[in-house]
């Protein structure tokens, strides 16, 4: 079977776009092929710096013929007609024509069409300029002078060259004609821009690879990844050192080269004083080169060592010592600048740099960052006793968190804020939980990151995210769908992930603070804390429940809805809603008392205490909208009848009551269990007992026996919000 | 210290002393050479204050309009905010480009650079010569451009775009820009790693004149003034004057030109520059607030665009004779 080859040749392409772009080549052509009926067997599709490469294996050298019948007019109709028939349906001889015998509706003719499938380069002609010239870059560009017109081809860099074949191994192959403003497919391509410049002929993908090898390109970016990866480890291995290993970069830099060539540099020792990630981010950011650390197996102390790996995309003639020393120049003079940086920065005390906050506007209406640090300060000093930590250091850490934003480090490596802060820290003899917290108070920057752990971080990482939630919220600056550009969604969930992994007590109402904004925060906070707890596999509908139940039953405004008419505020059963105002206002409590129902529910006295208190819950909810009323006072005691519902209202006064004291003892299990023993009067009670009496007041008093169960279970959560 | 780099190959006919190894100003003249030959005429710098070559309205404006254009020309650029009283070995609030700019770009634009490069004794066969993605945006300017940065054994050398848009214009045609750092291209080649060292004139001994015989003394001057001195109640005078008389050239040109065109788009965009260098020196004196700096930036872009306008509306820019009645 045949394969299709296609070569665009461009001018270099951003590495970050190389994968999706082939990606979407391989995608679009094959989506394509198989819209118009042709299978095929496998395709590939590479990228280089200046290549993108598609090659298609077992494609039918044609289409499929197709053979179809076409009715055509009755017999007997007019000549016309029969005319039209023909023509239209393309018949070319007699035989094609025949009567179908119809006795019902008469006598008619049918065509018969058979049509040869084309040929596959001729379906290639077509699809593929269309393709070409609609390619999704993220960015595109026009050149040259084609661009004086509107509508010129569009690609990401000058496509120079096109290379489009299709032919079977060891057969001859043709070349596809492609016509693609102004350019025309051919069968050749050009090797290495500067080792093998000429043009080379590929005529099918095996001849192609192996010519472009000879070329000195390695199509395939996995394969220049782990010629680095590989090469690197070994150099450095020679010299007892380890490649500090940084895929994001690896991924870079086999996209800036088509033949890898790694070698290694070095620099003076002195600059090792430096902080590693400063050196790091220098030789990283500024020269896309790795750095190495000695060796666990040698010095075994893992330390930077002087020396940085460069990948090169040409094999010098002078072996890269040329390339070696230009770049330990360049290095040499980026690290001259971070060392400068680092010992100017450290003649400044970092509370003397606050001033200069004062010059950084945070944001427009929210001041600048020297308001934002008296604000941090104010509530890391408030949250310390909560979180554990001393006030004064928690004070101290976050009134110099920020102040590393205005060193000469940071403003070149915005990347190292934080970091950089914790250096100066504890260079000017700050206590180590207060260098700590200058570091991890931006943490955790994303889902996969560490929280902070030591209080005074955690006291200082709330109180900076706090502020900013609170602020933007207070600003009406808030995520709408897919924007979120201030990153909201993520510092609402480390607070989540803070309070909740370090088993924080912290009390989100107050927090968000009054007035509807904090409302509406402290509910931006419930959803994502659902996403959080549904992430990590907890069931939607218990979160659900659980928040329900913890909702503060005195709310202001509608007071007629069904969820406030089944909780009056006057119950006169032993409640614990008092307490239960800020039920929602604590995370941790939230958490665990999904934790405790989801537990409770796999029991059989959950699922059977589920399944009738749903009944109960729906017979009252029938009951209380046809007589308009709600059944939550208390049942009167004297006026039961049948031993089951005497039993049932003694084992719910008891076991509402535990539960309650459980609930507030935060013992949440405790309060299952009391819930369980429920169980045999509950059964009892349907079992043996008429809800709907006939006499009117045995009625009413079963109802507001039903309530007091609902109301008992909503101890733990609202059941009738759990599924099943 | 000896070089890592080739002779030059393009530079024959200069004398050994003038040599890009050997000095500055010889590496201006290899480049003018090489680029003269490639039918660019060689300008001199545009006598205004400007933050980078592409300011020259030999490019910005020149990239406006279907016209063919090919120029060279060093242009002295001023980053007020990069003064660093001349201490620093790299950073310079004054140093010059090397700018090319040729319209429509030429289908081997990237070889000929590859050979301008050569030319001053860069040797692809024993350089990493790369070609980085770098986009290049001027908000000033309201332009863009797709490109890179060019790097040679890691250090980036020179810039290369493609216009796509000026002044708020789609480029039709595009033009490709070439602008090369010639302080930091002459550091490689001369094997020099403070920029006051370098050789300018090639004289070895007394005859010998360095950059920093030059430039130092002016580095610290200016310096002193971008960072302390420069009057700003001045030079915020001199923008509200500049973006006024741009304005008022702009509406008086309208028209004024022979054949019904625009008759005053390049003095008016003489005052965009000026207003664009007096905000770079208030900037670098600390007066800008961050949210005024928008406005500011903004003020500029609009002055540029209907500079841009106006060109169009020019001979220069390919307005044809009367248009209103070709229009009709």
């Amino acid at each position: 079977m045949p394969d299709l080859l296609l070569e665009l040749l461009s001018e270099e392409i951003p590495a970050r776009m190389q994968g999706r772009a082939a990606d979407d080549l391989k995608k679009l052509v094959t989506d394509a092929l198989v819209g118009q009926g042709l299978l095929y067997e496998g395709a590939v599709a590479h990228a280089t710096p200046r290549r993108l490469v598609l090659h298609v294996a077992g494609l039918p050298a044609k289409g499929k013929d197709v053979r179809e019948e076409k009715r055509g007019p009755r017999v007997g109709a007019p000549e016309e007609a029969m005319k039209g028939f023909l023509k239209s349906a393309g018949v070319t001889s007699a035989e094609q024509i025949r009567v179908v015998q119809d006795a019902k509706k008469g006598d008619y003719y049918v065509a018969t069409i058979e049509r040869a499938g084309r040929p596959t380069p001729q379906v290639l002609s077509e699809l593929l300029p269309g393709i070409i010239k609609g390619f999704p870059w993220p960015k595109s560009m026009r050149w040259g002078a084609a661009s004086r017109e509107p509508g010129s081809l569009r690609w990401v860099r000058p496509l120079q060259s096109v290379l489009c074949t299709f032919g079977t191994e060891g057969d001859t192959s043709e070349i596809v004609p492609l016509l693609i403003d102004g350019l025309i497919s051919g069968d050749t391509t050009r090797g290495h821009r500067f080792m093998a410049p000429g043009a080379i002929r590929a005529r099918r993908w095996s001849e192609y690879a192996a010519a472009l090898s000879e070329a000195k390109v390695v199509v395939d970016a996995a394969r220049r990844r782990e010629i680095i990866r590989h090469d690197a480890r070994d150099l450095a291995f020679a010299q007892g050192l380890e490649v500090v290993e940084d895929e994001g970069l690896l991924e870079e830099v086999g996209g800036l080269v088509e033949w890898p060539v790694v070698l290694m540099g070095s620099f003076d020792e002195s600059f090792l004083d430096i902080p590693p990630e400063a050196i790091r981010a220098t030789i990283r950011a500024n020269q896309k080169c790795f750095v190495l650390r000695r060796g666990q197996q040698a010095a075994g102390d893992g330390a930077l060592a002087n020396r940085f790996i460069l990948v090169s995309n040409i094999e010098a003639s002078d072996g890269g010592k040329a390339i070696v020393a230009g770049n330990e120049r360049v290095v040499r003079a980026r690290l001259s600048d971070a060392k400068f940086f680092w010992e100017t920065d450290k003649k400044t005390k970092l509370e003397d740099r606050l001033e200069r906050l004062k010059a950084i506007t945070f944001h427009e209406k929210l001041g600048t960052q020297f308001e934002r640090v008296e604000r941090i300060v104010a509530l890391a000093r408030e949250l310390a006793p909560v979180v554990g930590a001393d006030p004064a250091e928690a004070e101290r850490a976050a009134r110099l968190a920020k102040a590393d934003l205005v060193t000469e480090m940071v403003g070149e490596f915005p990347e190292l804020q934080g970091l950089m802060g914790r250096y100066y820290a504890a260079a000017q003899g700050e206590t180590p939980a207060v260098a700590t917290a200058i570091e991890d108070h931006y943490r955790p920057v994303g889902p996969s990151d560490r929280i902070p752990t030591d209080p005074v971080a955690v006291a200082v990482a709330l109180a900076d995210k706090l502020d900013t939630l609170v602020g933007f919220w207070a600003i009406d600056e808030k995520p709408t769908g897919s924007k979120d550009p201030y990153a909201l969604r993520r510092a609402a969930l480390g607070v989540i992930r803070i309070v909740l992994e370090n088993g924080l007590r912290v009390s989100m109402g107050k927090r968000c603070g009054p007035g509807p904004a904090g409302a509406d925060l402290l509910s931006f906070f419930h959803d994502r804390l659902k996403v959080y707890l549904r992430e990590r596999g907890a069931r939607h509908d218990l979160i659900d429940a659980v928040l329900a139940a913890g909702q503060p039953s005195a709310r202001a405004g509608g007071g007629e809805s069904r969820a406030d008419a089944e909780r009056p505020a006057g119950s006169t059963l032993p409640s614990a809603s008092g307490e239960r105002e800020g039920a929602n206002d604590d995370l941790l409590m939230i958490v665990r008392r999904v934790e405790a129902l989801s537990r409770f529910l796999e029991t059989d006295d959950g699922k059977n205490l589920l399944a009738a208190t749903k009944r109960a819950a729906n017979i009252l909810r029938i009951e209380e909208k046809k007589d308009g009323r709600s059944y939550d006072d208390a049942p009167a005691l004297s006026a039961l009848v049948e031993p089951e519902e005497k039993g049932l209202a003694v084992a719910l006064a008891r076991a509402a009551h535990a539960a309650s004291e459980a609930v507030a003892d935060e013992k949440f299990e405790d309060a299952m269990k009391a819930l369980a023993e429920l169980r045999p009067a509950v059964d009892a009670f349907f079992e043996k007992v008429t809800v709907n009496a006939t006499e009117a007041d045995l009625r009413e008093n079963r109802l507001k026996l039903l309530a007091m169960l609902r109301r008992a279970t909503r101890e733990v959560a609202d059941f009738s919000r759990i599924e099943g | 210290m000896p070089t890592s780099t080739t002779p030059p190959e393009g530079a024959a006919s200069l004398p050994p002393h003038l040599s890009p190894h050997r000095s500055f100003q010889g590496l201006i003249l290899t480049l003018q050479q090489f680029w003269a030959a490639q039918g660019c005429v060689i300008l001199q710098p545009y006598d205004m204050e400007v933050g980078a070559g592409t300011f020259h309205p030999a490019t910005t404006l020149r990239a406006l309009g279907p016209k063919p254009w090919r120029a060279a020309y060093v242009q002295p650029s001023r980053r007020p905010k990069d003064g660093r009283y001349g201490e620093n070995p790299n950073r310079l609030q004054h140093y010059y480009q090397f700018q090319v700019i040729l319209k429509p770009n030429p289908p081997d634009l990237q070889e000929l650079y590859l050979a301008s490069l050569a030319a001053i004794g860069i040797d692809a066969r024993l350089h990493d010569i790369r070609f980085v993605e770098d986009d290049w945006e001027s908000p000033t300017l309201g332009a863009w451009g797709l490109g890179w940065e060019c790097w040679c054994d890691g250090m980036e050398v020179s810039q290369f775009t493609y216009f796509q848009q000026v002044a708020g214009f789609e480029c039709m045609p595009v033009s490709g820009e070439l602008t090369y750092g010639l302080e930091r291209l002459a550091m490689y080649v001369q094997g020099v790693e403070n920029v006051y060292d370098l050789n300018f004139n090639g004289r070895e001994g007394a005859e010998r004149i360095s950059y920093g015989d030059v430039f130092l003394q002016a580095e610290q001057e200016y310096s002193r003034h971008n960072f302390e001195h420069a009057d700003t109640e001045m030079l915020l005078r001199q923008f509200r004057d500049a973006e006024t008389a741009c304005k008022a050239y702009l509406a008086a040109g309208e028209g004024a030109g022979s054949g019904g065109r625009h008759g005053l788009a390049l003095p008016a965009y003489d005052q965009c520059i000026k207003a664009s260098h007096v905000f770079n020196l208030l900037d670098a004196r600390g007066v800008i607030s961050v949210t005024e700096r928008q406005s500011y930036i903004g003020r500029v872009r609009d002055l540029a665009k209907a500079c841009g306008a106006a060109w169009l509306k020019t001979e220069g820019g390919g307005a044809a004779l009367e248009p209103a009645k070709e229009a009709a």
